[in-house]
């Protein structure tokens, strides 16, 4: 039911684990099914996201949309991190069932709440 | 890919080489319906006749009392709904547990929606009832008692004969969903005291789509369907003559080897049960200790969900690795996003239910298997608790500040 894109981020997770003293943290639950992601970022002079890892609790697309983000935000500046949008990693990901489209709001969540925390420690806006 | 390794026998199991043979001059050579006279006809109603004495061997019934169905769905259905209507004039009350499979519970909300009232008796956290509660439950509207022996997802094996004397000396109509335990465990329904009893043919490697219902005589229920006389005019419609012979082989079977097989099913289970407490740790086993099915096991595993254990099973990646074939009772895989209702019934808590993992045991389950399975779950459940925000936090911090990865925090603190 899931697509091979799916399947090789869930088996082949990227950036998987905790970025060492983050700039900024992004933990958000799934008040549906229960499941938690944690995205850590670590920033540069230029605003540009360096490294993203994460953690996920949670399906395979949970797994997988959280892997995706991170390759996706990976490098970008925070303007353009934040306009990742949860339909933006679904299609990145070759689609997800239609009853999991939830667990990318996961994903994208999660990146723009840890971003949101880099600013708040940061003072930028 | 290698050869899976089959662990959910609870869903259902291989259909029997030995059955399938069985089946097979049934549907294209010896074609003809039961309800005609001719030759062709008169072999198929004396197969389905052989195959009734069968299962009522297998269940110490009265030949006259069986009556076939699409499988225990339809069973439960005609029983629950049968029954209640047949006695609405009586009283429009019915008990049954808040740890029941859909096909049981459905039947009960649909009428509980059309002016009955169902009392939802708690189970504890084994996911047992008393006869105790059931007798005080009852009450002069009281029609109907129906609930499962064998629980499809934890295993619980309910106190059903002493629940039955309850109900026989109240006077109540006693269903039991059998689906689980006939040709598993012995059933015998005098013993049980029910006078109803749902069962299904690919839950005891028969085929998929034929069950039967036993309805004590002199039970009143009106019939779920209306069309032909089939069925001693009960249960209309064209037999399924491969699939009843099917059941009828495979009720033959598991009479004789039921026996040896729960024997050894019984050991293989709990090795699995004593390799999981001995390999994991944060891990709760769902379900009775002693009151078990011998064929399932239920675990719940802090700190991941279900899916993602299930999934990382059933698609290994490492080369000629089996994939592992297993069930959850996570939200994820739910449909409506929320844990196993029967999970929840026995008090674990939501984020352990999430963790849920059933393996449930056929006769062709090796020790070998076993092995493999612990082997490769250990795996999983390192992995999956290595990515998982929640587990042990706090407890753990990773005390050289490396990344998760390649960091032994357990070791460390
Ligand atoms: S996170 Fe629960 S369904 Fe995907």
């Amino acid at each position: 039911m899931y697509s091979e894109k799916v399947m090789d981020h869930f088996q082949n997770p990227r950036n998987m684990g905790e970025v060492e003293d983050p700039d900024g943290v992004g933990e958000v639950g799934n008040p549906q099914c229960g499941d938690v992601m944690r995205i850590t970022i670590k920033v540069d002079d230029q605003e540009r996201i360096e490294d993203i890892k994460f953690k996920t609790l949670g399906c395979g697309a949970a797994i997988a949309t959280s892997s995706m983000v991170t390759e996706m935000a990976k490098g970008k500046t925070l303007g353009e991190a934040e306009e990742i949008s949860k339909k933006m990693v679904a299609d990145a990901l070759g689609g997800l069932p239609p009853q999991k489209m939830h667990c990318s709001n996961l994903a994208s969540d999660g990146l723009k709440k840890a971003i949101e925390d880099y600013r708040s420690r940061h003072g930028s806006s | 890919m290698k050869d899976p390794i089959f662990l959910d026998n609870a869903a259902t199991t291989r259909t029997d080489p030995e059955v399938v043979e069985e089946m097979k001059p049934w549907f294209d050579e010896r074609y003809g319906s039961p309800a005609t006279l001719y030759a062709m006809g008169a072999e198929a109603k004396q197969a389905i006749e052989e195959a009734r004495q069968r299962l009522a061997d297998l269940i110490g019934a009265d030949v006259k009392e069986i009556y076939f169905t699409s499988g225990a769905t339809e069973a439960n259905n005609w029983a629950i709904k049968g029954t209640a209507e047949a006695l609405a004039s009586k009283g429009k009350h019915i008990i049954t547990t808040n740890a029941e499979h859909h096909a049981l519970l459905m039947p009960c909300r649909h009428l509980e929606k059309n002016g009955w009232e169902v009392t939802y008796l708690p189970v504890d956290g084994e996911g047992l009832v008393t006869p105790e509660a059931v007798a005080d439950a009852i009450r002069d509207d009281t029609v109907l008692v129906t609930m499962a022996h064998g629980n499809h997802e934890i295993g619980t094996i309910q106190p059903i004969a002493a629940i039955g004397a309850v109900t026989r000396e109240r006077g109540v109509t006693f269903h039991v969903n059998a689906a689980q335990t006939v040709g598993h465990v012995p059933v015998d329904v005098a013993e049980l005291e029910c006078d109803l009893l749902s069962l299904s043919a690919h839950k005891f490697y028969g085929p998929k789509g034929v069950g039967a219902l036993w309805m004590r005589r002199g039970v009143r229920t009106t019939p779920l369907l209306h069309g032909g006389g089939q069925e001693r005019k009960r249960r209309p419609g064209t037999h399924n003559v491969p699939g009843i012979v099917g059941l009828g082989k495979a009720a033959q079977l598991a009479r004789n080897r039921m026996q040896s097989e729960a024997k050894k099913l019984v050991e293989l289970r709990d090795y699995l049960i004593e390799g999981i407490e001995k390999g994991l740790d944060d891990v709760r086993l769902n379900g009775s200790r002693s009151e078990r099915l011998p064929n399932n096991v239920n675990f719940s595993i802090e700190g991941i969900e279900g899916e993602s254990i299930m999934l990382s099973l059933s698609y290994p990646t490492a080369e000629g690795s089996r994939p592992v074939y297993v069930s959850t009772g996570s939200a994820c895989v739910s449909g409506t996003l929320e844990p196993s209702h029967i999970l929840l019934a026995l008090g674990v808590p939501v984020e352990m239910a999430h963790g849920s993992v059933r393996l449930t045991l056929s006769h062709e389950n090796t020790r070998e298997e076993c092995d493999y399975v612990l082997e490769t779950l250990f795996e999983v459940v390192e992995r999956l608790r290595s990515m998982s925000p929640v587990y042990k936090r706090g407890a753990s911090k990773c005390a050289t500040g490396n990344d998760n990865d390649g960091c032994d925090c357990e070791a460390a603190g």
